[in-house]
């Protein structure tokens, strides 16, 4: 299987010995590179999944879907992005002008954060913490300020109400989240991505035994959790547009909407990109112990397709259940989260401790 | 014990109806979509039978249409599409005077499509047409003359006496 590797230190190589520049200079260009290539990569995503959420979508609906700009309507979103750039920013009087340009830096950065963070091949990985796990956690719950910020600062009932939800939605569903990824912490004894990931290299956490079972019960409860945190639909209350017109990004206008668009589709697939490499292996091939030539040629596939090919199956789960289920109420979003899935992410996780001492 | 019971059975419940849910939308998912794609398929494109395009006289390959200038379409049509000019024609053969359609005027400007002037023509002489491209650059195009230049009245066959 091709290392990244290999293309990572050719680069370092090239810059530290060929070119011949000091330590400091060559971390700074590297620190550029490294920028570029994840800020590139998580537009190209954002416009990919946009695409992929609008065709899906009409689909569903039994509709076609955007069909007009170039050949399968592929350019529509590159079109929407041009317009959204172009659009002005509008200001509103009396409001926190300062807070309310702050805020979607805040989500946006809290979900690019976390974006850098995740292994997406062998050897692609641009930072890798021995406390992956709770940085993941720590940064996703970042957008959150933003959220509330721009709920408060556009001074405005319908913002406020949405951000509000939003808050007591995000901050409930955190812990169903942070549980089932404890689950496999747990399983794995590491919160080191690239260590959970390395430990899933002859069988997939889902899979592992008679761990497997507290492994997909928390694998389907962490999909819950982060489709809630994303708030997509059924758990789309804070922007309930029927109720709230827009939730709290309803006075933004322009590239600041726009990246309130851009987080909540790449939180889309942050989470599913976090769910993968948790549960269903991150960038690992399948393998099943004892079929040698089937795992050979498993082994030929690159890493980067077992990974987005994994992740786009996550992303099409969540927008299947986004298409299929009903908005929730305010009390039985709450109700669902303290009365159901916080009780079963515990005893999974004692369940789950019990697998790991007993097999 | 029994409510924890209770609370399994809702949960489990509560999972089978979703699964149920997503059931029905990934059946719709595959289903094949019927969305008429307008510009592309103008060469495919075939309206339903009951359509209300436009109004044509048909003729047949004479020349010949079935409209004997009654003006019974112009009477009951609400608000004035249709002109029927008529003019009084001398038969060489019996010397009788006739009345024949001279010109039938249809203004598609103002016609609602109430098809009125279809149901109660008597000789069947007009119908609807499928076509509904109908713009154009000025309202006068859309008056227009039914009956085309030159064409007579069909003759009536006689019908046999079959007894």
């Amino acid at each position: 299987m091709f290392d990244f590797k290999v293309v990572t230190s050719w680069i370092d190589d090239l810059l530290r010995v060929q070119a011949g520049i000091p330590e400091f200079w060559t971390l700074a260009i590297e620190f550029v590179l490294v920028g570029v290539a994840i800020l590139a990569a998580y537009a190209v995503l954002a416009l990919v999944l946009i695409y992929v959420e609008r065709k899906v979508c009409a689909f569903f609906q039994c509709r076609i879907g955007p069909n007009r700009v170039g050949k399968w309507g592929w350019l529509q979103t590159v079109a929407d992005m041009i317009k959204i750039l172009l659009k002005e920013i509008i200001h509103i009087n009396k409001s926190d002008k300062f807070l309310f340009l702050v805020a979607p830096f805040f989500v946006i950065m809290g979900s690019i954060l976390a974006f850098a963070a995740i292994p997406f091949g062998k050897g692609l990985h641009a930072i890798d913490f021995n406390i992956g796990i709770f940085y993941l956690l720590a940064v996703s719950s970042l957008g959150i300020i933003g959220i509330l910020l721009a709920g408060w600062s556009s001074n405005n009932k319908y913002t406020l109400i949405g951000a509000m939800r939003s808050g007591a939605q995000l901050v409930s569903y955190e812990l169903s989240a942070a549980l089932a990824l404890l689950t496999v912490v747990a399983l794995s004894g590491s919160m080191q991505l690239s260590v959970i990931v390395e430990k899933q290299a002859t069988v997939w956490n889902v899979f592992h035994g008679f761990a497997a079972i507290p492994a997909c019960i928390a694998f389907v409860i962490y999909l819950i959790a982060g489709h809630a945190e994303t708030n997509r639909g059924p758990f789309d209350l804070p922007e309930a547009e029927s109720e709230l017109t827009a939730g709290y990004h309803t006075e933004y206008s322009g590239i600041t909407f726009g990246f309130y668009y851009l987080a909540e589709y790449m939180n889309m697939f942050i989470v599913a990109a976090i769910a993968t490499t948790v549960f269903l292996g991150g960038w690992m091939p399948l393998h099943i112990p004892g079929w040698e030539a089937f795992n050979h040629v498993m082994d030929y596939i690159p890493s980067v397709v077992w990974f987005f090919g994994k992740a786009a199956m996550c992303v099409f789960f969540a927008l299947w259940v986004r298409w299929t289920f009903p908005r929730l109420r305010i009390d039985q979003l709450l109700k669902f989260e303290w009365k159901i899935l916080m009780p079963i992410s515990l005893v999974n996780l004692l369940l789950m401790a019990f697998c790991i001492i007993l097999f | 014990m029994k409510n924890l019971v209770n609370y399994i059975k809702a949960i489990l419940l509560g999972i089978w109806n979703l699964l149920l849910g997503m059931k029905i939308t990934m059946i719709n998912f595959f289903r094949p979509k019927i969305t008429e794609q307008y510009p592309e398929n103008r060469g495919t494109q075939v309206m339903f039978e009951r359509f209300r395009g436009e109004l044509t006289m048909p003729h047949n390959a004479n020349n010949e249409h079935k409209c004997t200038a009654c003006g019974i379409c112009q009477m009951n049509c609400p608000n004035g599409t249709i002109t029927v000019i008529s003019k009084q024609e001398t038969d060489e053969a019996t010397g009788k005077t006739k009345k024949v359609l001279d010109k039938y005027e249809y203004d598609l400007g103002s016609c609602i499509f109430c098809d009125l002037c279809v149901r109660s023509c008597p000789q069947d002489a007009i119908e609807w047409s499928q076509a509904f491209e109908h713009s154009v650059f000025t309202r006068s195009k859309l008056v227009e003359q039914l009956n085309h230049e030159g064409s007579k009245l069909a003759v009536k066959e006689k019908v046999t006496e079959t007894k």
